[in-house]
């Protein structure tokens, strides 16, 4: 079976479960499809499934990014305690993001160019950073913005749209363009299969990872900032915990942890999946807690199913011989 | 300096330089900070410590085999819960039965995770990330968001925390402290002495190479997260004793200090190489820093930023320095080897005249 086959029927899967949980929902709730709960649906999640379209291509390379929830939370503080401190608030902002860029420097740094593992190098960034957040804004928790930035995270701005689902539509058709358009693209690919290969052949390995890792910080801070206008408030603990989210979605996208392989068709899939499924469960008033375990047990079962229709179709044909 | 070679490993010189590490920041707080050297320091950074190490002896197993327990902390929440309820509704329950119950729970979730990496051929950090949003959901959905609450526990298990085994010195050994110990030592024989728990190393550092020589990947693999799940069972059952009041939230991010602990203290993440000795030495290392910036008066804020770089430092002189050593004692094996086959007459130098 080739790889082209099953990723064709992985995403026939991830299809098939997607109706289904349509049609419960469908059945379920009259409004379910309404233009007020699509709107909804995405805006719960925003800040997540923006990260997971960087994560997906992180993925794909090879590599891991363990702290984008906390360099989510560290540029809300950074912003916040700028503000506090008088800082005019465009200033906050654009500050806000540059310390996303350069936490992804930092990781970037330490994974291409002194080549540590990325899974320690974000582990520590996970706690890091959480930590700098933390000093910086310690347990208060601090609102008071200017009336436009929280009308802007909670308002729609485009038609029925808010400026966040602008944002991730936007930054997908770019995401799908970089890495199933370009050249760029396919070195990530190749990265991800075999670095050594890539590096033989004369692909720029540290560059491309290094601008993997920064991207990631860039947009890790931005939807750490919409979260702040959604929430209209920033506290140290802010996102905390979003990491297992962003992976779960893209790992359910039928992208391999190893690297190489996977598309962002299957995580565009993942992400309708997971936002159905969180709906429709909230909808029959199941709480969260056991829709985090409900999707939990679907992302092992996401890998578990195909591995073992693998080793039940070896089986039946080595007894066939 | 060959003298030294043969005796020592690069291995031990990351221990043995982490714990001059642990003593000269020990010197350097007690300079700081007025009665610092007082059995009370001691008995707060081992309580606190006693915890994570237990957790990360049954961790630093499954980093050797090249797969990580991020459920963890969901495993230790969920035996310290249900344990404690058990307790609270039958106070007459024997100590030891309460402990093996909830040893028994952390071995049949930790089981659970080995199935599905072991024969399901599920990637680890998946199968536990997806465990350790499971066993919380279990939690929090059985427990009815309700708490288990000091006052319903038995008196022997509330004063197990303060209890002292013996005392040497002025510096009390409680229980928990020494049962953590002995889980060290066991561990730590074990992994050094025993040719079944050699074989973790053997899968990690090369698993193509175990499997030629039929070792049983999948079935050790299995053994390292049954025996990190017993562990953390163990570990529930002393967190249980230690806070007394548990919520459905207990235990909540230990994978995390869990990992540092393990990382810190030279296990490979790539697995293969690693100690349970350092492991611990890598949750000491923590505990003292953690409890002494609080001494100190650094606000409890500065605690995670301090420990994410300390955990960078940790991996990064592990690359950098440890793969130099490594490199020089290769080269000095070769140079030994080329010295023994020069030797006149060594080998079949003067049998065959």
């Amino acid at each position: 079976m080739t790889a082209l086959s099953r990723l064709k029927s992985w995403e026939g899967l991830l299809l098939a479960l997607l109706l289904v949980i349509l049609f419960f929902n469908v059945t379920d709730s009259p409004f379910f499809l309404g233009v007020g709960n699509i709107v909804n649906l995405f805006q719960l999640s925003i800040e997540k499934i923006i990260v997971a379209l960087i994560m997906t291509l992180i993925i794909i390379s090879g590599e891991i990014d363990l702290s984008v929830a906390s360099v989510m939370g560290l540029a809300a503080c950074v912003m916040a305690w700028l503000f506090q401190m008088g800082t005019p608030f465009p200033l906050a902002l654009l500050a806000a993001v540059a310390s996303g860029a350069v936490a992804g420097l930092f990781n970037g740094f330490w994974i291409a160019y002194v080549g540590l593992p990325s899974l320690a190098v974000t582990l520590a960034g996970l706690i890091g950073y959480r930590g700098i957040a933390r000093i910086l804004v310690e347990d208060r928790a601090i609102g008071g913005y200017p009336e436009w930035f929280n009308t802007l995270g909670q308002q729609p701005t485009f038609g029925p749209l808010t400026l966040s689902i602008v944002i991730f539509f936007v930054l997908l058709i770019l995401v799908v363009v970089v890495l199933h358009r370009s050249a760029l693209g396919r070195l990530i690919y190749v990265i991800g299969n075999s670095p050594n290969a890539a590096r033989y052949s004369g692909v720029r390995v540290k560059r491309v990872k290094m601008a993997l890792f920064v991207a990631s910080g860039i947009i890790s801070a931005i939807a750490g900032v919409l979260y702040a206008a959604r929430l209209g408030s920033v506290r140290g603990d802010m996102a905390q915990g979003f990491e297992l989210d962003i992976i779960t979605i893209v790992l359910l996208g039928g992208v391999s942890i190893f690297g190489g392989s996977g598309n962002l068709v299957g995580v565009g899939l993942s992400i309708l999946v997971i936002l159905n499924l969180r709906n429709g469960m909230g909808l029959a008033n199941i709480t969260g807690n056991t829709q985090t375990s409900v999707i939990g047990a679907l992302l092992i079962v996401s890998v578990l199913l195909p591995n073992m229709a693998q080793l039940i179709r070896n089986k039946w044909r080595g007894s066939e011989t | 300096m060959n003298w030294l070679q043969r005796r020592v490993r690069p291995e031990q010189i990351r221990e043995l330089s982490l714990l001059l590490l642990i003593v000269v920041a020990v010197i350097i707080f007690g300079s700081l900070i007025d009665g610092y050297y007082t059995s009370r320091t001691f008995n707060r950074i081992a309580s606190s410590v006693a915890i994570i190490t237990v957790v990360a002896a049954g961790q630093t197993l499954v980093v050797l085999t090249r797969n990580i327990d991020l459920s963890v902390g969901s495993i230790v929440g969920c035996t310290a819960y249900f344990t404690g309820s058990l307790i609270a509704a039958n106070n007459g329950l024997p100590p030891i039965l309460a402990a093996l119950v909830a040893i028994a729970l952390g071995t049949l979730m930790g089981s659970i995770n080995g199935v599905l990496v072991a024969w399901g051929r599920v990637p680890s950090i998946i199968v536990t990330l997806g465990s350790l949003a499971i066993y919380r959901g279990i939690l929090i959905e059985y427990s009815g968001a309700k708490t288990v609450t000091t006052d319903s526990l038995p008196a022997w298990l509330v004063d197990l925390p303060q209890n002292a085994l013996f005392t040497i010195g002025g510096l009390e050994f409680r229980t928990m402290v020494v049962l953590a110990i002995v889980v060290v030592i066991i561990f730590q024989l074990a992994t050094s002495l025993l040719s079944f728990f050699r074989r973790f190393y053997a899968i990690g550092s090369n698993p193509e190479a175990a499997s030629l020589i039929g070792l049983p990947a999948q079935r050790m693999i299995f053994t390292s997260f049954v025996l990190s799940g017993a562990l953390s069972g163990l570990a529930g059952f002393l967190f249980l004793a230690r806070f007394g009041n548990i919520t459905v939230e207990a235990g909540r991010g230990l994978e995390l200090q869990v990992v540092a602990a393990v990382v810190v203290g030279g296990v490979n993440i790539f697995g293969g190489s690693g100690t349970i000795f350092g492991a611990m030495l890598g949750g000491v290392m923590i505990g003292t820093l953690e409890q002494s910036l609080f001494r100190l008066g650094i606000s409890e804020f500065w605690r995670d930023a301090i420990l994410g770089l300390l955990i960078l430092l940790a991996v990064a002189s592990d690359a950098v320095i440890l793969n130099r050593l490594r490199a020089l004692w290769a080269r000095s094996d070769l140079k030994l080897i080329d010295k023994t086959a020069a030797l006149p007459g060594a080998a079949s130098g003067t049998s065959s005249r």
